[in-house]
């Protein structure tokens, strides 16, 4: 009865201090990271679908701006293109996240000074298309930064598991963890929503 | 002395559970009016209830009004955010229940802001572009002439009439409103799987392990001590504030609390 017991202890012990030592809670961070980056990527995703839109009403309504609206056409088709795609797997290589950034505040930089360049055109702004689409870019400029800044907290923490014993172990031996970098805003305003009440662009 | 130092590890400990929660400066979800400015009187506040307890009643989602007094500096879409999933507005989705089905029209008169905030699982019913334009047309003019109750219950009104319609017409409106529908996917299945692996590989672990403590014999040279420290670092962490709550509806006992729905950014804001 009693080395019975102390058979089943001993199993369930090897048991549960494997679950502790990383080789579940590895993967499981690095999932809810993923997850937290799919999220991003939908936010990106969201803000560039309403680029067409702008594009037609912009297009209608004040012809002169055509060189900022190609610009922001063109940085919207670098942010989409496959090669700054970044997935799931690539959140270790913090170069394709970096390029990903790159294109992304392109698009970010040339939205705002369309929509400041925009600012001379009061029969554009009295639009009630265009200040809907007004309020979809912020709302999903408001996405992106909540989405980045949840992206940011799964990967910290998924950093300090794979970091911190004793899922260390787990982390070194069987799964290789590497950590996940960061989405920083390293160039100028990456995560800005574009504002409407700036200077006007030179 | 003694007895205060011996006293100092547990009041840390104190401070170090409750130091999540106090991040930021929330008032108390007292009901489904939270009047922290007073710009609603008893009655309106009672008939406004009402109409926000019929809309649960009927749809299962929960709105919610409150005016602010202070926005600590904070965006108001930043506060917004924060604020529903601290406070856990709409169902969790367990069950047969749509999930973070909540809505917060938050009114910061102090700032001049408002706005409405949207939980994900709404985001395709009340579009950004129709939040929008509820603000614009429908609570902008009123707040303008400064009739606040006015433009609170317009503006409830409208978000009422939206989260009332069968799914179809609302479909419709949201599209109208929204130059383009543009659905988000959140991966929903892939946070199911994820949950039912946090249960097989934590909390069955952690529950099997506690059963184990309580039982006279300890683990063998050091295990005893990591798993308990293991499995409590990730229940901690996994419990955050966004999945907090659990309960699920608000109707017992007459008292409201939110569902444990989440936010995501969805909504618009506006000032006057």
């Amino acid at each position: 009865m009693g080395s019975n017991f102390a058979k089943y202890a001993l199993v369930s012990a090897a048991a549960v201090s494997l679950s502790a030592c990383g080789i579940n809670s590895v993967p499981t961070a690095e999932e809810a990271a993923k997850a937290k980056w799919a999220d991003v990527e939908a936010a990106f995703q969201e803000r560039s679908n309403l680029v067409p839109n702008l594009a037609n009403v912009v297009k209608g309504a004040a012809a002169q701006e055509n060189k900022t609206l190609t610009e922001v056409i063109e940085a919207r088709a670098k942010a989409t293109s496959p090669q700054v795609n970044v997935s799931g797997d690539d959140l270790t290589d913090p170069t394709k996240l970096a390029a990903f950034q790159a294109a992304q505040s392109q698009l970010s930089g040339s939205l705002s000074r369309l929509l400041v360049s925009v600012e001379r055109y009061p029969e554009l702004k009295s639009q009630e298309g265009f200040l809907k689409l007004q309020d979809q870019l912020e709302g999903s400029e408001n996405k992106i930064r909540i989405t980045i800044r949840d992206y940011n907290e799964a990967v910290r923490q998924y950093n300090t598991t794979i970091r911190t014993f004793p899922d260390i172990i787990g982390a070194k031996i069987v799964h290789g963890a590497k950590p996940m970098a960061n989405y920083k805003a390293t160039t100028q305003g990456a995560e800005e929503a574009p504002k409407l009440d700036m200077a006007p662009a030179s | 002395m003694r007895k205060a130092l011996g006293r100092f590890p547990v009041l840390l400990l104190v401070l170090l559970i409750a130091f999540p929660a106090m991040a930021q400066d929330f008032p108390a979800l007292s009901g489904r009016v939270v009047d922290e400015a007073d710009l609603l009187d008893p009655a309106q506040e009672a008939a406004l209830t009402a109409k926000l307890k019929g809309l649960e009643t009927q749809s299962n989602r929960q709105l919610v009004v409150t005016t602010i007094r202070d926005l600590q500096g904070y965006d108001i879409a930043d506060y917004g955010y924060q604020l529903g999933r601290h406070w856990g507005i709409g169902q969790d989705g367990k069950g047969e229940s749509e999930k973070d089905n909540g809505v917060i029209l938050i009114v910061a008169p102090n700032e001049r802001k408002m706005r409405i905030e949207v939980g994900y699982g709404l985001e395709p019913v009340l579009t950004d572009g129709l939040s929008g334009s509820i603000i614009r047309n429908s609570i902008t003019p009123k707040f303008k002439a400064g009739d606040f109750p006015g433009g609170i219950n317009a503006g409830v009104d409208r978000i009422v009439t939206q989260l009332t319609l069968p799914p179809e017409e609302a479909a419709k409106i949201a599209a109208q409103a929204n130059s383009r529908s543009s659905t988000r996917d959140r991966g929903g299945g892939s946070m199911v799987f994820f949950w039912i692996f946090i249960f097989f590989f934590f909390i069955l672990p952690m529950i099997t392990s506690a059963m184990r403590g309580g039982k006279k014999h300890r683990g063998k040279g050091s295990a005893g001590p990591v798993v308990i420290w293991g499995g409590g670092g990730w229940g901690g962490s996994s419990g955050g504030s966004s999945w907090g709550g659990g309960s699920s509806g608000g109707f017992g006992g007459g008292g409201f609390s939110g569902g444990g729905g989440s936010f995501g950014g969805g909504g618009a804001s506006g000032g006057w």
